[in-house]
């Protein structure tokens, strides 16, 4: 499993998220609150680009009428039927253990000698900046 | 493989044929349409606009679960509603898709649903020529379906013989919350002409007639209203048979879009058995109903069933019959099915080319 710099840490802030390919294969990488977080951008139902839906929060009901919403920003909606995936785990909400995404570790690397031992997709690795590393 | 998820590795990508029954085009406003509405129409909108018979005429009865009720990823970068930009259109779904025949099902301000029956009527000869100038004059894939007002039958009689001939249109379009159950004679001098011209009916879920969307009343929620579809769609294939127009018209053909395939065999077993018993009440009805239906009614495939075991679809699929199944997407509405994976279950090529393909050319008559 190789590491890739897909991204320099400003591209990608809190509540954003970036669409990179990796070796022919397409990862959304979201940034919740700081922390990175990668997930195969290809939902498993149908196929749509989870980089292209909406974020969501868990909204749950001890019974009806009663509300609680937790965990703003942490789940994505596919763009087409809705499904929501746990962006860090990459499990659905209804079906966690059938239908799933995979899910990449992440790191934040500093330049200087880590950024002459890796590899960037799609940009030069400056010494100084700050990236996001993507192990896949 | 499970049968709800995908295997991770992509298809390889082969040269398909598909044709789609069921894409929605939007206007990006109103004012799309004023040049082909009288002036005395285009007044009549600025000054007391569309009357259907729920609050906020413009809204949808039921708050979707997106805005428009469309895929998050089909918004133009220009702006405007998904289904507004052919451009967009094209490299998303045409294109890619391999999508070699479209049929646009104009669904917004729903002609067919206006109170004002002239307004209704004008406004399905403009959006009408507004299909065939801005769609199908420019992108020669796709394929109009003539609007009606059908609470006008006069009117809606007047728009098919003037559209009749016309290569852009390949059917007739009617919304199923009519004012009565479809199969009425109040509606039979549309049915009259269709079969005259050898035009299809299609009828696609929607309709603001007042009643509510489902048999025992407004539901709360949006949730609720999408189970309703297949509800009103029975409720119209009950009707049409049960009032005798396959009799009256047997060479008329329907095609069911967008209101779910497993209810159809057990909808066709109790009308059999009904009818064994209860016949006399319905006499002009002649022959099982199960042979009208599987005579002339069709059904498009979105939204897809998607059983837990593969083995159910196939024999789904068996039960309907496979020659009466037209491939759909719904591009750009929210439960949009990918012609790659929309069907969850083995089929040989020659199934899914007749699916995707062959049933709709032979239904509608393309090349």
């Amino acid at each position: 499993m190789a590491r890739h710099v897909v991204a320099t840490v400003d591209e990608i802030p809190p509540g954003a998220r970036k669409r990179v390919e990796v070796e022919g294969r397409g990862i959304a990488v979201f940034n919740i609150g700081g922390a990175y977080f990668a997930i195969a951008d290809r939902c498993p139902h149908e196929g749509a680009s989870l980089c292209d839906g909406r974020l969501t929060a868990l909204v749950e009901a001890s019974e009806p009428g009663r509300y609680v919403l937790s965990r703003r920003g942490e789940l994505v909606r596919c763009p087409w039927h809705g499904w929501e995936f746990d962006i860090r785990t990459g499990r659905s909400w209804c079906d966690p253990k059938r239908l799933k995404v995979r899910s990449y570790e992440t790191s934040v690397e500093v330049g200087g000698a880590e950024a002459t031992e890796l590899q960037a997709e799609t940009f030069p690795v400056s010494v100084e900046a700050r990236f996001v590393v993507v192990e896949a | 493989m499970s049968a709800t998820a995908l295997g991770t590795s992509r298809p390889v990508a082969a040269k398909r044929q598909v044709i789609d029954c069921d894409i929605h085009p939007a206007m990006t406003s109103w004012t799309e349409v004023h040049p082909y509405l009288e002036p005395r129409w285009i007044e009549h909108l600025k000054t007391y606009g569309s009357h259907l018979r729920h609050a906020f005429s413009e809204a949808l009865t039921h708050p979707r679960m997106s805005p428009d009720a469309a895929r998050v990823d089909a918004y133009p970068e220009e702006g405007g509603p998904p289904g507004s930009s052919l451009d967009l259109m094209r490299r998303q779904h045409l294109d890619p898709n391999g999508i070699e025949h479209g049929i646009l099902i104009p669904l917004r301000w729903n002609p067919g649903s206006q109170r004002n029956l002239d307004f209704g009527v004008a406004l399905t000869r403009a959006m009408n020529s507004w299909q065939a100038e801005r769609w199908v004059g420019q992108e020669p894939r796709l394929k109009g379906s003539v609007l009606v007002a059908q609470e006008d039958a006069v009117g809606a009689v007047a728009e098919i013989e003037a559209r009749a001939g016309d290569p852009s249109f390949v059917q007739i379009l009617i919304l199923p919350r009519t004012d009565e159950p479809l199969g009425r004679r109040r509606y039979w001098p549309i049915f009259e002409a269709a079969e005259r011209h050898d035009l299809p009916i299609a009828i696609h879920v929607g309709g603001t007639n007042g009643h509510p969307s489902t048999g025992g009343g407004w539901p709360s929620y949006y949730m609720e209203e999408h189970h309703a579809v297949a509800e009103s769609m029975q409720a119209i294939v009950v009707s049409l048979i049960f009032e005798g127009v396959f009799e009256r018209f047997p060479r008329l053909r329907f095609v069911i879009m967008e209101g779910g395939l497993g209810w159809i065999p057990s909808l066709c077993a109790r009308m059999d058995r009904n009818w064994e018993r209860m016949r006399g009440e319905v006499p002009h009805v002649r022959r099982r109903p199960s042979e009208y239906l599987g005579e002339s009614i069709w059904f498009t495939t979105q939204p897809m069933e998607e059983p837990e075991r593969p083995g159910q679809l196939l024999e789904l699929m068996d039960r309907i019959g496979w020659d009466r199944l037209l491939f759909s997407t719904d591009y750009p509405h929210w439960d949009f099915d990918d012609p790659r994976y929309a069907f969850r279950a083995p089929l040989t090529r020659a199934q899914k080319d007749q699916l995707l393909f062959g049933n709709a050319q032979h239904f509608y008559g393309f090349p």
